[in-house]
């Protein structure tokens, strides 16, 4: 139990950004289009808030909650803006989506080290200080629970579960939502009652453009603080979590939550003798074989978007 | 005519590309003429810098074809980076722990990379035969368990003398360079894993076009169901071009780490694997194409550190461009309009 809540903190703050920009991937892929550049689109974020935040610090002092607010809401405009890259080959030019999403990757793995050399000679960009965890009044005193969920919190915790929550109510209780699944599952059905399926898919994937920059800036305004290039994977874990979570927010929330243990108690099994005896090897690949598992567990019963990866094409039945 | 057109598609996307460069350059500061000029001479000034670009354009070949292969049967092989690492981790462990003469070695050291190359892009090729799973989505989680397999991997039974994040040297015996090799290019980086290189273009471009495996392949890529009709196992050749592509990947992963490199190192997931996918686009799937792209590839990657040495523009440039170039090739559909426009209007005009 005592290493359970000694562990639940940073199990926690490794989920949340895997959460965001898995919730993300979500909306790109019920419109039908594939995002593996989420990877890409969360470097970039995690850019964004690097640089944006460290200049704001400068001015309005270290680990200002103003100066990583700002970092963040650049990091989900950039996120935002940058995936309408990916949009324009795969909505207008009916591009393949998995050339252009790796093409996303790529191009915000090496522009932006490029541009964090330009701008402070190494490739690295730091802020002072992050976000500072605190307890949450009253509902930190709850026994068990409390412990658990409501001490050494970071804001952009429950900032993640306000969407995700909201991800939930939008795409399955809102118009918008049906539309937007109507894109995935059938476009030329949803075109012939009217619904702009190209408008749909430019502003599904611009979500997720947002909500990727987001959960790149939120790596950075907590566990991270410094900006090196890449995310390790995590876009890919991200992907991963969507597939296991089998295009479901609450699947989505608890296979993140999953791998998010599973990747800490990997990280920290040097250090805890209970965790030793586990392989480090299984508990890192595990993410990546159990969706290979449940890709081929749920083949026939898919809950995948039927036009996923496809270009909607207006000429053709 | 189709020929010209995909030629003009690459060269329209390598021409942005390098616009793009441009004008990233200029923003930090540099004149992007300098940069460029840098660029290649760094990739070309000398026999030594020649050898080491033709070091890259040999990983980027294999890589390259692997793609290649993949796509001329409809599959999308985006797992190049994982078969590779299982390749070279195959490679490096029979390299540190295999004593016999040179003669029999290497050859072992190939065909075992090779084949584990094959048989990591083989799960995912039964996996799409048997049970529908997306490739894409399955080579993406087999990079990923590849990764974390050598990151434990070499730690555990081949770690180095001083670091705990790479194996141990490479001894000559088990490595692709050779001296006289060496020798003519001054030192680079070159390596047997060229000829190796060379003789892969040839012989896919074989099995490609003039055997019956080939046509098979390219009738499955073509069209599933129309191949199937025609009394093609369709699922027979899904895992038997993925294992080929693997196979390709996995010749990659011996030559880049025991002969371009001395040693393999942890944490990293080769860019090669996803270079590969522009080297493909770019060589519009052809195995000459692929080629002669990894060579134009080949220089921006060894002279892009030339460059930083002598202008202020990071050595990142080089990478940016590929990766815009993919960008460019992916929409390519653009200069194809754009082509089909220009030559219409000609052939009304005559």
């Amino acid at each position: 139990m005592q290493t359970l809540a000694l562990i639940f903190p940073y199990a926690v703050a490794f989920t949340v950004p895997l959460l965001a920009a898995s919730l993300g991937g979500l909306f790109s892929e019920r419109s039908g289009v594939v995002n593996i550049g989420l990877e890409g689109l969360m470097v970039s974020g995690s850019f964004t808030c690097a640089v944006v935040a460290s200049r704001m610090e400068t001015v309005l002092g270290p680990g200002h909650p103003g100066a990583l607010w700002l970092g963040l809401g650049a990091a989900v405009v950039v996120g935002a803006l940058f995936s309408l890259l990916h949009a324009f080959a795969s909505i207008s030019l009916k591009a393949n989506q998995v050339i252009s999403g790796t093409a996303i990757n790529m191009i915000a793995g090496s522009l932006t080290v490029f541009l964090a050399r330009t701008m402070t000679g190494s490739g690295n960009v730091r802020i002072v200080l992050g976000f500072i965890p605190s307890d949450i009044p009253v509902l930190s005193d709850i026994p068990i629970l409390g412990a658990l969920f409501f001490t050494k919190t970071y804001a952009t915790t429950w900032l993640t579960a306000a969407i995700l929550a909201l991800a939930w109510f939008v795409i399955y209780k809102t118009p918008f939502g049906l539309r937007l699944r109507a894109c995935g599952e059938h476009p030329q059905t949803a075109d012939a009652a009217g619904i702009n399926v190209y408008r749909m898919r430019y502003i599904a994937v611009s979500l997720s453009g947002a909500l990727a920059g987001l959960a790149g800036g939120i790596i950075l305004v907590t566990y991270s603080g410094e900006f090196n290039g890449s995310v390790a994977g995590l876009g890919f874990l991200a992907l991963a979590a969507l597939i296991f979570g089998q295009w479901n927010p609450l699947g989505i929330l608890g296979a993140t939550a999953f791998f998010g243990f599973a990747a800490t108690i990997a990280n920290v099994s040097q250090v805890i003798p209970q965790f030793s005896r586990i392989p480090g090897l299984l508990l890192k690949a595990f993410p990546y074989v159990v969706t290979l598992i449940a890709l081929v567990l749920f083949s026939k019963s898919s809950q995948a978007p039927r036009a996923a990866g496809e270009p909607y094409d207006q000429g053709k039945r | 005519m189709n020929r010209y057109k995909s030629l003009f598609t690459a060269l329209a996307a390598v021409v942005l590309g390098l616009l793009a460069g441009a004008v990233f350059m200029a923003l930090s500061g540099s004149n992007p003429v300098a940069g460029f000029y840098y660029l290649f001479r760094g990739g070309l000034m000398n026999l030594e810098r020649i050898g080491n670009t033709l070091a890259s354009a040999t990983t980027l070949i294999f890589t390259g074809l692997a793609v290649a292969f993949s796509f001329k049967t409809g599959l999308f092989n985006i797992g190049a980076s994982g078969q590779m690492l299982m390749g070279g981790l195959t490679a490096t462990a029979i390299g540190l722990s295999v004593q016999m003469p040179r003669i029999v070695l290497l050859p072992l050291i190939v065909l075992a990379a090779a084949s584990a190359g094959a048989l990591w892009a083989a799960i995912p090729g039964f996996l799409k035969a048997r049970f529908n799973v997306h490739e894409v989505v399955a080579t993406i989680m087999m990079n990923w368990i590849a990764y974390w397999t050598v990151y434990y991997t070499i730690p555990a039974y081949f770690k180095g003398t001083f670091l705990e994040t790479e194996s141990r040297r490479i001894p000559a015996l088990a490595s692709f360079r050779a001296e006289w090799l060496t020798n003519i290019f001054r030192g680079s980086y070159i390596n047997m894993g060229i000829f190796l290189a060379a003789a892969a273009v040839v012989v896919i471009a074989i099995i490609l076009d003039k055997t019956t495996l080939g046509f098979e392949l390219k009738a499955v890529g073509f069209n599933r169901h129309a191949a199937e009709y025609a009394g093609i196992h369709v699922p027979k050749n899904i895992v038997l071009s993925m294992s080929i592509s693997g196979f390709l990947a996995g010749l990659a992963g011996a030559t880049y780490y025991l002969g371009y490199a001395v040693n393999m190192q942890i944490g990293v997931v080769p860019s090669a694997g996803i270079d590969g996918i522009a080297v493909a686009l770019l060589g519009a799937n052809s195995p000459w194409g692929v080629a002669a792209s990894s060579v134009f590839f080949g220089i921006l990657h060894s002279g892009k550190g030339f460059m930083n040495a002598m202008t202020k523009v990071p050595p990142e440039i080089g990478d940016t461009i590929i990766a815009i170039i993919i960008y460019f090739a992916a929409t390519g559909v653009l200069f194809t309009r754009l082509w089909e426009r220009l030559t219409r209007k000609r052939s009304k005009e005559a």
